[in-house]
């Protein structure tokens, strides 16, 4: 049995290592939902139900297609991406001129749906998905078993978080971005195609979220509810960090996972539960979240 | 709502003139999870196997009409009541068959006794239902904490897995699966060498793996169920847990289960179950017909205790030539129950269907031959040990 | 926040000479619903009106919140949810009359409501959105942890329905139903007032244009604080009944599904309306009772109507009635 202060030092380690790798899940999703809440004002409800689909084309990638787990990292995004784009064209953009809470209200619905949907057809106890069979195993660290999978999620969604940070913050397309985020009249005038970058920016938001579900394909369950509950800690997250930037969703991400992970370890039984407790210490303390401009 | 009254007045006058054409009409309801996590173990294929239970049992030859309805109680107790109420208040329903998820058991078991209908559970884990929630009008059917607990923690400790570390959903079923399972360990001369509770639902297990295996421990008790047994499994497979000699010990795992981890993520996992459909030639034959009807799934031993189940109510009603709730469950617990599915057994007197329970190992993908070729036998628990026995039981039906 | 307005708003303008006519038919409508009432539990079965009761006032109190406040609460699980547990707990194992253990969970709720109103009315819009989420999902992670109180998973089960002032056993599902019913008329006939008070009306202006409100001297803060507090109070009332009505109380009703289900009732039925709810909550609760052989086709059927509720019919079943024979309703 652990001890509260007899932990040994690589115990810690290991465990700090393990907060890191949830925490890039957290990442990649809260960074998704930051991209599409700066352009669209929208509150992604469906982000969990996307994840979810990320994972489920995956599935089917393989047993339908015979499409393998890396060809299935580009092609689910793509896929669920673009389901994200019609959703957007179709119905997202008919409500765009009205208070943000219908955004909020009519994903939730689009989230039922296609909950509802996938369990219909799939039914809920989940389908099994392996790890590629290059990741399979692990090193030795001395101080824990690390599966050669975990260490490529960490890195994979490191590259990823920080090339969108890259795209987002450093080149023209992210400026153009940036411009119809802080005033999209303006930036039409301008003559550039703001509902077009409206459109591709949800899709890529939602792609984020189709992506991080193929990576947890093979270490959770793929079910039909994998995402309904996690979204919830997401959007806790998205509060944490406060939506100002690109890079305050991403620093949220990791250390929040950092911080679950520890907890796991002094207090398993208030893991769930810690990053509401630092929600609401962050917002008495600082309302707008911690890298949020004060509204 | 027309033809409900009409329905309900059909089957009343066939009450009162049943004795004289022998003519009895039953209404039996199916209720359980049709959307959610137990969707797959009961659900639509626990309506298949009742329906075949009328078939085989040759209902309508014999003067009984049955007419079976089902709904999705979605694993929540306010749901499950309401429907189990109005389906006694209003539909005329005799009969609540299956019920998965405790929460939602006990509370239909309670409905059940105070609107005097019969409720054989087929679905649902606590032990309690035959315990201190234990009623006149209940049988519990299939499997029970405890059986698991008997089954999976006992052999395991005889076949060497002396020393264990939980993992143990933290939540009172969690709990109750978690020390049940521990004083059968300790009583079997093995030891507890840690716990740790898991938030629930949880989806990242690693850090608790890391723990148990830094434990130690031969064996890694699974305290959990549903997608929190399938997220520990599956990673317990990625950090080498089983290749490292430790076992992994399911407290609560079904076939459905298994075939969502596939072979390669579950081998080696054991866990305790009532049935399994490659038991022999009755069952298998059985199970291909139920399979042919179920989308090619195989029955889970759920959707098989719902089978027998309403089999036995069926005899009981034949034998008193009427529905009486009293005088069925009476006959129901006085005869011996035998069916092609549990063989030979019978229900105790504080409504708990006594059957034997299997130790399961699951295969290795290269041992199987094919799809729902899952398990190798390792034990048989005879009924005697896998259930709590009566001179333990805190049942108040049990006179002592 | 002002296309959440557009009911109520043309209404203000022409307030003077609609108004006799409005209260005329608004008295009309508490007469036909106070009719129904009565003849309900001897038309329908008695259980299933007490549940629509119960969340008719649960939305009704939401609506207060949403429709008069402007403030979208994704959290009101927790309110219902603890208030139903402590209704429960109360009556079960302190043996408290059904009344008294209404009260308890009633209050409760209000100071729940009171703690977490003060954190949440610090953010607007979706910020306070997914704020009462967040603090709504601790409710449930206590509710889960703590099964000595909430009976964990199972719920607190077999709620004795005890008896009214210790005298009268509402064992009967009719004696319970005339408690039930009066609840809800109270309840409704509250709400009507507070909408119709000073109060309310400042809470309008508010909602419509907050800088403008705070600059005539209104202390925006407090009066949100204030209508949140009432809201949640309400939802808490309504939670300890439905606890009593099904003798249990359990995690579903602080789940935030449960959150979610109450948005619906009140958007189908008509958000801003006075007797919106009532009809969104009847809709919803018939369509779970009589559609749950379908199964998992339930949840799409529900994102279904929300989708189109929001892309067409925003104004809801009573808002669209509404705006047919020209009267807020």
């Amino acid at each position: 049995m652990f001890e509260l202060l007899g932990i040994p030092p690589q115990a810690l380690f290991g465990q700090v290592l393990l907060g890191l790798i949830n925490g890039s899940f957290y990442a990649i999703l809260s960074l998704g939902l930051a991209v599409i809440f700066g352009l669209l004002n929208i509150i992604n409800f469906t982000h969990g139900a996307q994840y979810m689909m990320g994972a489920f084309v995956a599935w089917m990638c393989l047993n339908y297609l015979g499409i393998n787990y890396w060809a299935a990292l580009v092609l689910s995004p793509l896929v669920v991406g673009a389901t994200g784009i019609v959703i957007e064209r179709f119905l997202l953009k008919r409500i765009a001129h009205l208070d943000h809470l219908y955004g909020l209200l009519l994903t939730f619905g689009l989230a039922l749906i296609i909950q509802g949907l996938f369990r219909n057809q799939y039914g809920s106890s989940g389908l099994p998905y392996q790890i590629p069979p290059q990741l399979t195993g692990g090193q030795n660290l001395g101080f824990m078993f690390l599966p050669n999978y975990r260490g490529w999620v960490v890195i994979a969604s490191l590259v990823i978080c920080l090339a969108t940070w890259f795209v987002i913050e450093k080149t023209k397309l992210g400026a153009y971005l940036r411009a119809a985020t802080e005033n999209p009249t303006l930036t039409q005038a301008f003559g550039i195609n703001v509902p077009l970058l409206v459109t591709l920016t949800y899709g890529f938001g939602v792609a984020l979220a189709a992506l991080a579900g193929v990576l947890a394909a093979p270490i959770y369950s793929v079910n039909p509810n994998m995402g309904a509950d996690l979204i919830i800690v997401v959007f806790a997250v998205v509060v944490i960090g406060g939506m100002g930037s690109i890079m305050g969703a991403i620093v949220t991400g990791f250390s929040l996972g950092l911080i679950e992970g520890l907890t796991k370890v002094f207090y398993p039984e208030a893991a769930a539960t810690v990053i509401f407790i630092i929600m609401v210490l962050v917002l008495l303390v600082k309302p707008a979240g911690l890298f949020g401009r004060p509204a | 709502m027309k033809l409900k009254s009409l329905l309900l007045g059909g089957a009343f006058a066939a009450l009162m003139s049943g004795t004289a054409l022998a003519q009895v009409s039953v209404k039996v309801g199916v209720l359980n999870d049709r959307s959610g996590l137990y969707a797959d173990l009961s659900g639509e294929g626990s309506v298949i196997a009742a329906r075949m239970a009328v078939e085989d049992f040759k209902a309508a030859d014999k003067g009984i009409k049955v007419e079976i309805v089902s709904a999705d109680h979605q694993n929540k107790p306010d749901v499950g009541s309401t429907i189990a109420r109005q389906w006694y208040d209003q539909d005329g329903v005799d009969l609540i068959l299956d019920v998965p998820t405790s929460s939602v058991a006990l509370a239909v078991n309670q409905i059940t006794r105070e609107k005097n209908k019969l409720f054989i559970n087929s679905g649902a884990a606590a032990s309690d239902l035959t315990g201190a929630a234990c009623s006149p009008n209940t049988i519990h059917w299939t499997y029970d904490t405890y059986a698991l607990a008997q089954g999976t923690g006992g052999a395991m400790v005889k076949a060497g897995g002396d020393s264990w570390f939980f993992l143990t959903a933290d939540y009172a079923f969690g709990h109750a699966l978690e020390r049940d399972t521990a004083a059968i360990v300790t009583k079997n001369g093995g030891k507890v060498v840690g716990a740790v509770k898991t938030p629930f639902p949880g989806t990242d297990f690693s850090s608790f793996l890391l723990q148990a295996q830094a434990s130690k421990a031969k064996v890694i008790g699974l305290a959990n169920a549903g997608g929190d047994t399938i997220n520990s499994i599956k990673q317990a497979g990625e950090f080498g847990i089983v290749a490292g000699g430790q076992k992994l010990a399911g407290l609560l795992v079904f076939i459905t289960d298994v075939n969502a981890l596939g072979l390669q993520t579950a081998q080696g996992l054991v866990l305790t179950e009532s049935f399994y459909w490659d038991t022999n030639d009755q069952t298998r034959t059985w199970s291909d017909r139920f399979a042919k009807l179920n989308n090619g799934k195989k029955p889970s031993m759920v959707q098989a205790g719902v089978y027998s189940g309403l089999l036995h109510y069926l005899k009981a009603v034949e034998a008193t030539k009427g529905k009486d709730s009293a005088t069925v469950m009476a006959k129901m617990k006085e005869m011996p129950t035998d069916d092609p599915l549990f063989g030979k057994g019978s229900v105790r007197v504080d409504g708990r269907k006594m059957h034997d329970m299997y130790l399961f190992e699951v295969k290795k993908p290269s041992e199987s031959k094919g799809p729902w070729d899952f398990y190798k036998q390792i034990a048989v628990l005879p009924a005697e040990q896998a259930f709590k026995p009566l001179s333990e039981s805190n049942c108040p039906l049990v006179k002592k | 926040m002002t296309e959440l307005a557009s009911t109520e708003a043309p209404a203000a303008s022409v307030v003077a000479e609609t108004d006799d006519s409005t209260a005329r038919l608004h008295r009309t409508l508490f007469i036909a619903i106070a009719a129904l009432l009565v003849v309900a539990p001897f038309v329908a079965y008695p259980v299933f009106v007490m549940k629509v009761l119960c969340f008719a006032l649960f939305a009704l109190a939401f609506n207060l919140l949403l429709g008069y406040g402007g403030l979208l609460s994704f959290g009101h699980a927790a309110y219902f949810g603890m208030a139903s547990y402590v209704s429960a707990y109360t009556a079960k194992h302190w043996g408290l009359t059904p009344e008294l253990a209404i009260l308890a969970g009633t209050a409760i709720a209000g100071l729940l409501g009171a703690l977490f109103g003060s954190l949440a009315i610090r953010r607007q819009g979706i910020y306070f959105a997914m704020i009462t989420l967040a603090l709504a999902q601790m409710v449930f992670f206590f509710s889960l942890q703590t099964p000595r109180f909430t009976g964990g998973e199972d719920g607190i089960q077999a709620v004795p329905r005890g008896k009214l002032f210790g005298l009268v056993s509402l064992a009967d599902d009719r004696a319970l139903y005339w408690l039930v019913a009066a609840i809800f008329m109270g309840g409704l006939l509250l709400i009507y007032r507070i909408i119709h008070s000073p109060f309310g009306e400042v809470c309008k202006a508010i909602r419509d244009n907050e800088p403008r409100a705070i600059s005539l001297g209104y202390r925006a803060n407090q009066y949100k604080l204030a209508v949140f507090v009432l809201s949640a109070t309400l939802a808490g009332l309504a939670g300890a009944t439905k606890a009593i009505v099904f003798q249990l109380a359990s995690l579903t009703d602080v789940h935030w599904s449960m959150s979610g289900e109450v948005v619906l009732m009140t958007l189908v039925g008509g958000l801003g309306t006075v007797f919106g709810p009532i009809a969104g909550a009847l809709v919803i609760v018939a369509m779970q009772n009589y559609l749950a052989t379908l199964g998992a086709w339930v949840t799409v059927v529900q994102g279904v109507i929300f989708v189109l509720c929001v892309l067409l019919f925003r104004e809801g079943i009573v808002g669209v009635i509404a705006k047919a024979i020209k009267k807020p309703l």
